[in-house]
């Protein structure tokens, strides 16, 4: 069980919450948590952000019914998470100075990646519709990591999608975001890389075959075997 | 202490409660939640003659008190279960196992069914698929082609075979008898109900597959109803399934006629919901003064 501490908004459909409560199975940025939410039969599964050994940061964005729902709760509510959940980034094959490429909703499992990064010099690029849905720029900054944000209409930063920002001299690159831009990010880098993928899920932990998917080495879970696929697996 | 242990044709149970096909993968997995050696069997994932990858993405959608799915029996073969899921279960699990199985032809039913036989404690054969010769139509609405999947499956096999029925049909008494009739030796129901939900947005179907079954607590009272009808119906044990989630509800449909209970879509809410369950149901029975949990089976039938 987790207890909400916080739970604030960083843009007008963008939430972070912060809870206490039991990390202990959070083994890797990138992982994620499932949420059951009075009301709702499914668990929301969301990104982690970030976490220490009692908190943990979840950003999320209000899409439906359950987010919204997410969106109403105060500090002090009790919830249930199970925790720990997919299989997070591979930190081994970042290199000298690696990419973080995020679109909207999926900057957030990229800071808790820039946090455990060591001994290199990372990028963020962070791509956004308008000035209005930026979030996330300074807490990079404040890690020390060079950080690029896009907008697509260009009121802040560079004009265009992540793509048209991408630095030439990367070792690596982690991904995260809607699966347009993944593709595009897989189609214009030379590097290797991990995406990550966001599914309509049942469970969460790989039993109910709800958000499988067909890669170089046949069906993945999202949820199990992902969310974090290598680039030279996925197939479109 | 109250006796929970139960019996399916032969096959000892040390209590009535089974994770329900589809909603366990083949089990070994759960083994990191809990010791599943507490569980009654294990009803493993639907199994075709060949791979199947299922139907396109979005599989799963959500509504009131369950959820649509539209998975379309992913498996990896029999050949790859025989060898690789069911091994990797034995090493963590060593209770009964219930072989699920599906087929697209009477033939290839009765062929996966005999590669299975000798691999599981139980057949339980899904006839909620659609028959290819016969135009798509599933084979379980219609009482001939129930009977012709059971005779053929219980032609090349030794293990007690129990038919897996479709909610979807208008009296699901005749679909229950031609099963008996053909020489089933138990019944399994309900399989999840045909539903849809429409993304208002995008004034889409959610699921890509357009329809998908619905499970979960909202078919709790139809599972009640046909499993008490069954049980009227046939002389045949019965698992009953479709939406228990607590140890209330496994009392309830074992007084509906049912043997044994599956828990389903609850697995995917709560992974230790089986666990759960079992832990909870002594309570539960005492509370009823219930001695012996066979008193339960069919308790609800008086004349």
């Amino acid at each position: 069980m987790f207890t909400i501490l916080r739970n604030e908004p960083l843009t007008a459909a963008v939430w972070r919450m912060t809870l206490a409560g039991d990390t202990g199975a959070i083994t890797a940025p990138g992982q994620f948590v499932n949420l059951k939410l009075g009301g709702f039969f499914l668990r929301r599964p969301i990104s982690v952000c970030d976490w220490d050994e009692h908190t943990l940061t979840i950003i999320y964005k209000v899409v439906g019914q359950g987010t919204a729902a997410m969106a109403a709760m105060r500090p002090g509510a009790v919830l249930d998470v199970l925790t720990g959940l997919g299989n997070g980034y591979d930190l081994r094959p970042a290199g000298a100075r690696p990419l973080l490429i995020g679109g909207g909703v999926g900057v957030p499992p990229l800071y808790g990646l820039a946090k455990r990064l060591h001994d290199c010099r990372p990028v963020a690029v962070l791509g956004f519709n308008t000035a209005d849905e930026v979030f996330g720029r300074r807490e990079f900054e404040t890690l020390g990591v060079q950080t690029i944000v896009c907008t697509a209409d260009g009121s802040v930063g560079v004009q265009g999608f992540v793509t048209d920002a991408l630095p030439e001299d990367a070792s690596y690159f982690y991904a995260c975001g809607p699966e347009p831009m993944l593709r595009a990010v897989w189609d214009k880098t030379d590097i290797d890389g991990q995406l990550s993928f966001e599914s309509r899920m049942g469970c969460g932990f790989g039993a109910c075959m709800g958000c499988s998917c067909q890669t170089k080495y046949g069906a993945k879970r999202i949820c199990r075997d992902g969310p974090v696929l290598t680039k030279g697996e996925i197939l479109w | 202490m109250v006796n929970l242990s139960v019996c399916l044709s032969g096959v000892p149970l040390k209590n009535p409660v089974i994770p329900a096909s589809g909603t366990f993968g083949f089990g070994y997995e759960f083994a990191a939640w809990y010791d599943l050696n507490c569980l009654g069997a294990i009803s493993c994932k639907g199994t075709t003659e060949q791979p199947r990858f299922g139907n396109p993405t979005p599989r799963i959608a959500e509504c009131v008190g369950g959820m649509l799915n539209s998975v379309g029996l992913q498996n990896p073969g029999v050949e790859a279960v025989i060898q690789g899921e069911l091994p990797r279960l034995r090493q963590v699990y060593h209770g009964p196992v219930i072989a699920n199985v599906s087929g697209f032809s009477v033939e290839e039913y009765a062929r996966t069914c005999q590669q299975l036989n000798d691999h599981a404690d139980l057949l339980e054969v899904n006839i909620s698929c659609p028959n290819v010769h016969e135009g798509g139509m599933s084979f379980g609405t219609s009482p001939e082609a129930a009977a012709a999947v059971t005779h053929a499956v219980k032609a090349v096999t030794t293990k007690p075979v129990y038919l897996k029925l479709t909610p979807n049909v208008t009296d699901i008494t005749a679909i229950a008898k031609a099963c008996a009739d053909a020489g089933a030796d138990g019944i399994s129901l309900i399989n999840t109900l045909l539903g849809m939900r429409i993304d208002t947005r995008r004034r889409r179907p959610i699921l890509a597959n357009q329809m998908g079954g619905l499970s979960g607590p909202a078919v709790f009272p139809v599972a009640v109803r046909m499993v008490w009808q069954v049980y009227e119906a046939v002389k045949l044990p019965i698992i009953g399934m479709g939406g228990v989630s607590t140890a209330a509800d496994v009392v309830e449909l074992m007084l509906a006629g049912a043997t044994a209970v599956q828990v389903g879509a609850a697995n995917l809410v709560e992974p230790c919901a089986c666990r759960s369950i079992i832990d909870t149901l002594p309570a539960q029975l005492e509370a009823l003064g219930v001695k012996d949990i066979n008193e339960l089976i069919g308790g609800a039938h008086h004349g």
